[in-house]
């Protein structure tokens, strides 16, 4: 069982998070959306192969953060709470 | 030499020492041009690069694989083959490669070795039978054999079935489609191999793409470990892979990639006879020809190119199907992989000309490519001969994405990806 860092709770079994997707894939803003543009926010990812930055949820507290790691050892480099950059402006 | 196999051959080749056994496949270096390059060495690149021989006359092809064929999911897959899905889209590609599956040994002239043994979807509870009734009819309706199963009929089909009163997952019945079975994985791969090979495709191994070769906007070649080759058409088919490559042409695709765990027990005596897949537990069992029990469970849910997988997925595998069949209590288990699948929004495949003109995709597949594995070559085949979609290939285009046009088999046949 992997230990994944909860940066509200430490240290906690991988069973008790959730993926949420992509850190830094903001949803688009006003009223001329293009359908390619809403299809990019909806399904196209960069689903990187080795370092990636994701959001994750830790189920057991409810809250989320954002989560450093590697794709292919799963080595967690850190995780911080939430900020500008994940939010959008 | 002796190329093709029969039961004359194996009794000439057995007097004369097996001596004069012709390779399975050619090893040719690759030439710096070629009519289209199939990147990928799985079953679903090395399909196409048969039919693109066999079905449209292009037999100067180039199919280049970055380790060894049949290595990566095309290996590690638990080789069954169905094609009981929801939707009239979904059933005309599964049901393609699934007709194709049924005559394959004898087409390749390699024993595929597929077996029909049929396939039982479990029901678990009331409301799950009502959803089994109806998948059925859609399947039904489609064109698929497909029955609804009592829980009488599963006792006749699988006896060792936990049908104890007071079982976490009791059996309501289920849905049955006969058949369904399963295929030798490795033999599908290698005899794909040999027929391209001997109709005059390249098969490249050890050969990694670094880049592609990009003029005037359109997909020309690519560059690999063993130099550029030249080529108008591209295709790929690198499930497990697919989002890396798109990101060396310049686009993303709707792609995560995940790892699917399996596993084998030691080689028993005969005690299942089909394929029995329980949605609930997602645990999914047969019996291999050798006597191992063949296991496979649902996705890993962490994002990963790891081929390892990690322990939660299959300690629940493992707990699900002790209670389900608390016969195996004693076995051993052998050996654990996984596979690295590419899983879309829909849990439908992506089959067209990508966003990079003269690159076309194959991919998406999930954890259900293997069954898929003849209609997907004869497609991208299609695709590379001539520029233009199959009509079954029609609806998998990357742009019902934009369209919101999905053929949402998550929601329709509730498979797991
Ligand atoms: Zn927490």
């Amino acid at each position: 069982m992997q230990l994944f860092p909860c940066p509200f709770c430490g240290p906690r079994e991988e069973s008790e998070f959730h993926y949420g997707g992509e850190a830094g894939n903001l949803r688009p803003d006003g009223s001329e959306v293009t359908a390619e543009r809403w299809a990019g926010y909806l399904h196209m990812r960069d689903n990187p192969k080795g370092p990636t930055r994701e959001i994750w949820v830790h189920l057991t507290c409810g809250e989320f953060f954002a989560m450093s790691r590697d794709s292919v050892n799963h080595k967690v480099s850190g995780s911080s709470v939430l900020g500008e950059a994940e939010h959008g402006a | 030499m002796t190329r093709q196999y029969s039961a004359l051959s194996l009794f000439k080749e057995g007097i004369a020492g097996q001596t004069g056994w012709e390779k399975a496949w050619r090893s040719p270096d690759p030439k710096p041009r070629y009519d289209a390059i199939i990147i990928g060495g799985g079953g679903h690149g090395l399909a196409t690069a048969y039919y693109l021989a066999k079905n449209h006359g292009v037999t100067n092809v180039a199919l280049l694989e970055k380790g060894w064929i049949g290595g990566g999911n095309t290996g590690r897959n638990t080789t069954v083959v169905r094609s009981n899905y929801f939707y009239p889209e979904s059933a005309a590609i599964y049901g393609l490669a699934h007709s194709l599956y049924k005559s394959l040994s004898t087409d390749l002239n390699y024993n595929v070795m597929f077996s029909a043994r049929g396939i039982l979807t479990l029901a678990h509870s009331e409301s799950a039978m009502e959803t089994a009734a109806r998948s059925v009819n859609a399947i039904q309706v489609n064109g698929i054999d497909c029955e609804l199963f009592s829980v009488e009929d599963v006792r006749r089909v699988v006896p060792i079935y936990n049908f104890s009163p007071g079982t976490r997952f009791p059996v309501y019945g289920g849905t049955w489609q006969p058949s369904g079975g399963t295929a030798r994985h490795d033999a599908v791969a290698w005899g794909y191999a040999r027929a391209a090979s001997r109709l005059g495709v390249d098969i490249i191994q050890n050969c990694e793409i670094s880049d592609f070769i990009i003029e005037d906007g359109r997909c020309r070649g690519i560059v690999t470990s063993r130099g550029a080759i030249r080529a108008e058409r591209t295709g790929m088919a690198v499930a497990g892979h697919s989002s890396v490559l798109a990101a060396k042409a310049g686009f993303r695709l709707p792609v995560n990639s995940y790892a699917l765990q399996a596993c084998v027990s030691e080689p028993v005596k005969p005690i299942i006879d089909t394929v029995v897949i329980s949605p609930d537990t997602g645990v999914y069992v047969s019996q291999s020809d050798k006597g191992e029990l063949v296991i496979g469970g649902a996705l890993d849910r962490i994002p990963s190119y790891g081929q390892r997988g990690n322990l939660p997925v299959l300690e629940g595998v493992i707990a699900g199907m002790l209670e389900m069949y608390p016969i195996f209590g004693q076995l051993k288990m052998m050996r654990q992989w996984a596979g690295i699948v590419d899983v879309v929004p829909d849990s439908s495949p992506i089959i067209g000309e990508s966003p990079l003109p003269g690159l076309f995709l194959n991919c998406g597949w999930g954890t259900g490519g293997f069954k898929a594995i003849p209609a997907g070559g004869t497609l991208l085949a299609h695709l590379l001969a001539t520029g233009r979609h199959h009509d079954i290939s029609r609806p998998f285009d990357l742009d019902r994405f934009a369209r919101g046009r999905l053929v949402d088999e998550a929601a329709g046949s509730g498979i797991a990806h």
